[in-house]
């Protein structure tokens, strides 16, 4: 148990929790912007892993890792736009609007992988390039803090400013009020001359980019490469983290951090003997726990 | 093309991959469509499959049970199964936690622990993969048509598949459960307690669903070889939306998925296209079928035709 400590009360730990949080925070921003629309976005996780696969295919062929991450949210709007289409042209389901596009892109994905490079697990034979790490000048040199913050990747860093636009977005710009008024009351917002589903458009596409940034984090940054459904539902932990966040910036963001600690907590605990299946569930038992927890407070100051 | 098409009927041991294979999508689609009809969108059936089939397995593992053994096995894997539907069930009843997270949640823990049992407690060293000993020979369902694989599970399956019509539109719990799914709110109004029923509705298509799971198991393998989660609960999904959430239409909606399942597969097989474009149809077939505009949009053109054609 001591050991245990010992290797959460340490810097590498600290810098291990922006790293794996960066994917969940930027889908979870995702899913706020919608869901602050009106519109739960399940498709979040095929969104990420589309464009984590254009990331790959678009710097590789390229040559230049910015327009891979450009071609990724490209892809990523692309299939939110899909979806966007089906659910307010078409009235789809929006819940199975999103299992259609994860199940579209879990497969999609995979096959356009094999058209290209013969191979259905992952892309490691395609050059693809890796966005670069950043050292924050004067921060470096601050014990402790320095090797916490400093040196990540570049997307982390962005995911950060990316909380801070969105907080700007819905609380201060127009369109973030208008976004906020749909969700609300669409029938009022329309009466004030609001176009609602041009909104819900908008709201679904952006939701759509920040999804696809943190699809293109994972093949661009945690690993450098793609691999089969290697989102492993942290589009589904992204919903889970913006419903505990109570639909606020500030709590999403926060209970992110909450979801990527338990998971640099899991990778942790796999080196103390615990069998890897049973670590591997703790995000999700956090996430249930963190669920049950909202929702029994949420129920009580109903009541109230 | 043509091979797509033609070949899952070219021969009775095809036709037979068409119904086996359609066996666990009935068994999910049932369950997925009690819950939808609800307005519940629980997708826990996917876990429950693989944990319920573990169960049945670890139980069918042992000897001595003789003629019953199948039966508590399947039976035990559908209590399980029931058990855990529950949980996002009474979460959703008690404090309105969304079922939908919660379930997928519990996906996810459920292929961990279920891992975990498989590899600590049940893996056969001698097998050259990560499987379970072999069931005993008892437990085994039968073949039930000679020359395919169809097993007795069949009989099962539609046993569920008119228990769960009967129930929907024949008894009073039936009638809660739609009523509470078209409104919840009014159904309160009008003194249903929406509470007990989702429990219900979710201990059945949990019992369903981990039936459907043991079935699967003790109808096609020998051992328990599931390393990832088998995939039937989102299939159910589809499979009940294109029945509509009505049971008995999901018999055809699960054949004919397992139709163009069979084609693909004999398609990557015969050809040189992956099976992966399967998952890219169903999801273009899940969009279209699910976008009611867009049905409407050609209804009402052939209705305007019509009209024109007849004025």
């Amino acid at each position: 148990m001591g050991n245990f400590f010992a290797a959460i009360f340490t810097t590498e730990f600290a810098f291990s929790i922006l790293r794996v949080t960066t994917p969940i925070l930027f889908a979870a921003l995702g899913a706020l912007i919608s869901n602050r629309a009106g519109i739960v976005n399940i498709g979040l996780e095929g969104i990420m892993l589309t464009s984590a696969l254009m990331g790959v295919l678009f710097s590789a062929y390229t040559g230049s890792a910015w327009l891979g991450l450009l071609g990724a949210a490209a892809g990523g709007v692309l299939i939110a736009g899909l979806l966007a289409f089906f659910t307010l042209k078409f009235k789809t389901h929006i819940i199975l609007g999103g299992i259609a596009i994860n199940a579209f892109a879990s497969g999609g994905t995979i096959f356009v992988l094999y058209l290209l490079t013969g191979d259905k697990g992952t892309s490691s034979s395609v050059a693809s390039k890796v966005l670069p790490n950043i050292d924050i000048p004067l921060i470096k040199d601050i014990p402790v803090i320095g090797p916490i913050l400093s040196g990540h990747h570049v997307l982390t860093y962005l995911s950060l400013i990316a909380v801070a636009a969105v907080y700007y977005l819905l609380k201060r710009t127009p369109l973030g009020l208008q976004i906020r008024a749909v969700g609300e009351n669409p029938q009022a917002a329309q009466s004030v001359g609001v176009k609602v589903v041009r909104t819900q458009y908008i709201a679904l596409l952006l939701s759509g980019l920040f999804a696809s940034l943190g699809g293109a984090y994972m093949s661009m940054g945690y690993l450098s490469l793609f691999t089969r459904d290697m989102t492993a539902g942290r589009g589904w932990i992204a919903l889970a983290a913006e419903s505990m966040g109570r639909s606020t910036t500030i709590g999403t963001a926060l209970t992110s951090f909450l979801f990527g600690f338990a998971e640099a907590m899991s990778n942790v605990l796999q080196l103390f003997k615990i069998p890897a299946e049973l670590v591997s569930t703790v995000p999700y038992v956090v996430t249930v726990i963190g669920l049950m927890i909202y929702s029994i407070n949420e129920s009580r100051k109903k009541g109230k | 093309m043509f091979i797509f098409l033609y070949e899952p009927i070219s021969s009775l041991s095809h036709a037979g991959n068409v119904v086996e294979m359609a066996i666990p999508l009935m068994f999910a689609g049932v369950s997925l469509a009690l819950l939808f009809k609800m307005n519940m969108f629980n997708l826990g059936a996917e876990g429950i499959f693989y944990f319920s089939g573990l169960v049945a397995a670890s139980i069918a593992i042992r000897s001595g049970l003789g003629f019953l053994h199948p039966a508590v096995a399947i039976i035990a894997g559908g209590l399980v199964g029931a058990l855990i539907m529950a949980i996002p069930g009474i979460l959703k009843a008690k404090w309105n936690a969304n079922e939908l997270v919660t379930s997928l949640m519990f996906n996810s823990i459920l292929l961990g622990v279920g891992l975990y049992l498989l590899n600590y407690k049940l893996r056969d060293a001698a097998a050259f993969q990560t499987a379970s000993f072999k069931f005993n020979p008892d437990a085994v369902l039968s073949r039930i048509i000679p020359g395919t694989r169809i097993h007795s599970g069949l009989i099962i399956v539609l046993l569920c598949i008119v228990g769960a019509h009967l129930f929907m539109y024949k008894t009073k719990w039936g009638y809660e459960l739609r009523m509470t799914g078209s409104n919840r709110e009014f159904a309160e109004y009008s003194g249903i307690k929406t509470g007990r029923v989702i429990v219900y509705v979710h201990l059945l298509a949990g019992f369903i669903a981990g039936v459907g799971g043991s079935v699967e198991v003790l109808g096609m393998h020998t051992r328990f070889d599931w390393t990832s989660l088998p995939g039937y609960g989102m299939d159910g999904a589809l499979v009940a939306m294109l029945a509509k959430n009505n049971p008995l239409a999901v018999i055809g909606s699960a054949l004919f998925l397992a139709y163009i399942r069979v084609g693909a597969d004999m398609m990557s097989r015969l050809s040189d296209v992956p099976a992966e474009m399967i998952s890219i149809i169903q999801g273009v077939i899940l969009l279209l079928v699910s976008a009611e505009q867009f049905l409407k949009f050609w209804k009402n053109r052939m209705l305007l035709k019509e009209a024109q054609k007849n004025g």
